[in-house]
């Protein structure tokens, strides 16, 4: 049963991204093969979960190899539970998706790309989740980005250029040195599977499995966004489609998050770098918070908040024992549903606001009362207000640090408390504004001279009345630099000039920052320039899939017990070893 | 059959040139960099099967001269993956030229905001801010050379106002459309 299930959440994805560049000129056919291939997957990992939490880990060798010579696909707990909240997620982003692409008028020209690079996407992730040995993990991470890369850069506007190059290079970076590291395992053990490298890393000298370790963590460091290799996130995510940034932000980190734990658990258990890790999870959380607070974007904030959480995972990785293990492995199945579903409500928010600035949108829960609750119940999870599910984690996370007891562990503790109470203020930021006082006199728009309008001190509009000309937001900044610089050298003197040449700045730097072409493939927020009045109601295809991802993070809190329960049992698998070794080598072989 | 010492010198050749490729701000040389760094990688794989012996094809060969088929085998999936990815990358930067005449890392314009919203600190020093004169010699070439009118203003804005840091009444050059 686990053989012919096992390839079904890769071969399904990858044969519908096939058929459905084959169907790309009918849109609605796309759409509907898309949509069953994901809700195939997902019964399919549903399915894996039962049958891998019943009896325990399985492997399957693909092409019927013999198993250190063939590609291993391997079942247990902790992969089992990834690909299904991994599948849940893509569902969710999307039916949102679709919702949006008829909201916003494409049936006539649809962009059919985005389906098949949706798909091959997932089938990259749910490769990642399924690897046996380390070359495979490697085509999951290279599957899954490429489709990143096409998906991240979707019409191909000038802000999301901007931010892909980043993206990729980093992303480049981080692959060539996982590659890199492949290639000293293989020179060092001879071999790539993982559960046979569990076996023969043990036996090199010390020296060497620090460096293999440190190469892989780092590599997977940089994917996952840990600190110091965090900082191409928040440029890169919040340019992207609402449903890209979304299904990004859930999963692409924690493919990251699920290697890290792979690395510490399966290759390398001694617990060699747990000390980094800890600092590591603390500069994470603490720095990526602070970032939050400071930034005015719904976005970016949650790209902040993003990273920040990113630091509870890796600090229950890094105590290096059972509960933490599983606090680590929950919080990631919690952060990956609640991260999704607060960026497809950011996109809604844009869509009802006509921006994402928490300065220029205001009123929304009386102008839309739905959308405020869909924001609020999930913020709150966020910030980990009991009883949901964040609080869950958060509290079981933290106990485990408590459990742990060393002076390290205790000061992540109080990291972890901070940062949670930091995240509450980011995210009543937010609230207050945007939703809570009352809307502005004139409808909020993401236009250049707004966005100068809430730079800095010394920039007000009013200090020059009439001297610079409205900069038009439409072609990409340049155009809108060339007439608002126009006028620079005729200007008076004094601090009147400085004023203005300041404003004139400001308004150049936001052009660029905030206008996008009017795309013609009319996904996303490419659609700035005819984006529907607040007057408009929701779409409701859109509204449906938000309010059933928020179901699902509510959902989260109610069978947060036996699913508490699921993850000891991983966590439990994950430092034993012996299943994982027994389903790939045989019972014989394992040591 | 010895090791050669030739597999290594020419890796950590390609490395070093590669990381300083991928450092500069020009994206073509960033995309060489990329090559140079992955062709690094491959050559890394390839060297970590051991010394080189005969094909592995039972048969021609008895099993203990052969070279081991294996990271062979991966270095050819890493080879069509960089090389796929390459082809993504030109892409990119021929589009990037298109929309504004660039081919530069960009500058996270929102984060400049935000970091300026406060307190008026300097960003960091950013090459394409300076006077062309003081750039490194490797940004001459992506950036424009002639100063206009905009410019003339905005260096005597410097030197009157020399607190203010130089993002804040200037743009890069590069988002200046030559006209």
């Amino acid at each position: 049963m686990t053989s012919v299930l096992t390839p079904l959440p890769v071969l399904l994805p990858l044969l519908g991204a096939a058929g459905a560049l084959l169907v790309g000129r009918h849109p609605r056919t796309q759409r509907t093969l898309s949509i069953l291939v994901l809700t195939a997957v997902l019964a399919v990992s549903v399915a894996l979960l039962l049958l891998a939490d019943e009896n325990g880990a399985e492997a399957v060798s693909v092409g019927g190899w013999p198993v250190p010579l063939g590609i291993v696909l391997v079942v247990d707990r902790l992969s089992a539970l990834m690909l299904v909240v991994a599948s849940t997620v893509a569902l969710g982003v999307l039916v949102f998706a679709v919702g949006q692409g008829s909201a916003d008028g494409d049936e006539e020209t649809p962009l059919s790309i985005f389906h098949p690079t949706f798909l091959v996407l997932i089938a990259g992730v749910s490769n990642a989740f399924l690897a046996g040995d380390l070359f495979n993990l490697y085509v999951g991470f290279e599957i899954l980005l490429t489709a990143s890369y096409v998906l991240l850069t979707l019409g191909g506007s000038a802000p999301r250029i901007r931010a892909g190059i980043t993206y990729i290079v980093v992303s480049l970076l981080s692959s060539l040195l996982f590659l890199a590291a492949i290639a000293l395992v293989y020179a060092s053990t001879g071999t790539v599977n993982m559960a046979q490298l569990a076996v023969r890393l043990a036996e090199l000298p010390e020296g060497t499995q620090l460096l293999l370790q440190s190469m892989l963590l780092i590599a997977f460091c940089i994917k996952a966004a840990v600190f110091p290799l965090s900082a191409w996130l928040p440029d890169s995510y919040p340019t992207a489609p609402a449903p890209v940034t979304a299904v990004f932000a859930g999963l692409l980190t924690k493919v990251g998050v699920y290697a890290v734990i792979r690395t510490q658990t399966l290759l390398f258990p001694s617990g060699a770098l747990d000390d980094v890790l800890m600092w590591a999870a603390l500069a994470t959380m603490v720095i990526g918070i602070l970032g939050a607070v400071a930034q005015t974007d719904i976005r970016r904030i949650l790209s902040f908040t993003l990273v920040s959480h990113i630091g509870y995972m890796v600090f229950g990785i890094a105590l290096g024992t059972t509960a933490g293990m599983a606090g680590a492995v929950f919080y990631v199945a919690h952060h990956i549903a609640i991260q999704t579903t607060l960026f497809l409500v950011a996109g809604l928010v844009e869509r009802q606001g006509g921006s994402t600035s928490v300065d220029r949108l205001g009123g929304l829960a009386r102008s839309a009362p739905l959308l405020a609750l869909l924001f609020f119940v999930p913020a709150m999870n966020l910030a980990g207000i009991p009883p949901l599910s964040g609080f869950i984690g958060k509290l079981g996370l933290l106990e485990a640090g408590v459990d742990e007891g060393s002076w390290p562990a205790m000061v992540l503790v109080g990291g972890g408390v901070l940062t949670s109470l930091l995240t509450l203020v980011a995210i009543s930021r937010v609230w207050t504004r945007a939703f809570w006082r009352p809307a502005a006199a004139e409808p909020a728009a993401d236009t250049a001279r707004a966005a100068a309008s809430d730079a800095g001190p010394d920039t007000t509009p009013d200090t020059t009345p009439d001297t610079t000309p409205e900069p038009a937001p439409e072609p990409v900044g340049v155009a809108a630099a060339n007439g608002a610089a126009s006028p620079a050298p005729s200007a008076g003197r004094g601090r009147r000039t400085r004023a203005a040449a300041r404003e004139r700045a400001w308004a150049r730097h936001t052009a660029v920052a905030t206008a996008t072409t009017p795309s013609e493939d009319g996904f996303g927020d490419g659609s700035r320039g005819r984006r529907p009045g607040p007057e408009q109601p929701l779409p409701g295809v859109m509204l449906g899939a938000t309010m059933a991802m928020v179901a699902v993070t509510a959902a989260l809190t109610v069978v947060a017990g036996p699913l508490y329960g699921y993850t000891d049992r991983a966590a439990a698998d994950l430092w034993d070893r012996t299943p994982y070794l027994e389903s790939v080598l045989g019972e014989r072989n394992a040591p | 059959m010895t090791p050669t010492v030739v597999l290594p010198v020419v890796i950590g050749g390609l490395y070093a040139a590669g990381v300083y490729l991928l450092l500069d701000r020009s994206l073509t040389r960033v995309l060489l960099g990329f090559v140079l760094l992955g062709n690094a990688t491959n050559l890394l794989l390839l060297s970590s099967g051991g010394v080189a012996g005969l094909a592995p094809i039972l048969g021609v060969a008895e099993p203990e001269e052969m070279s081991d088929p294996l990271p062979q085998a991966l270095v050819l999936t890493a080879i069509v993956i960089t090389f796929g990815i390459s082809a993504f990358l030109l892409a990119m930067i021929y589009r990037s030229w298109r929309l504004v005449r660039q081919e530069v890392v960009g500058i996270d314009e929102e984060d400049r905001r935000v970091a300026a919203r406060e307190a008026m600190d300097a960003d960091d020093l950013d090459p394409d801010d300076l006077d062309p004169d003081d750039r490194p010699a490797a940004h001459a070439d992506s950036l424009h050379p002639g100063r206009t009118d905009t410019e003339h203003v905005d260096a005597a804005l410097r030197r009157r106002h020399p607190g203010i840091a130089s993002d804040d009444v200037d743009l890069p050059p590069t988002q200046r459309s030559r006209s």
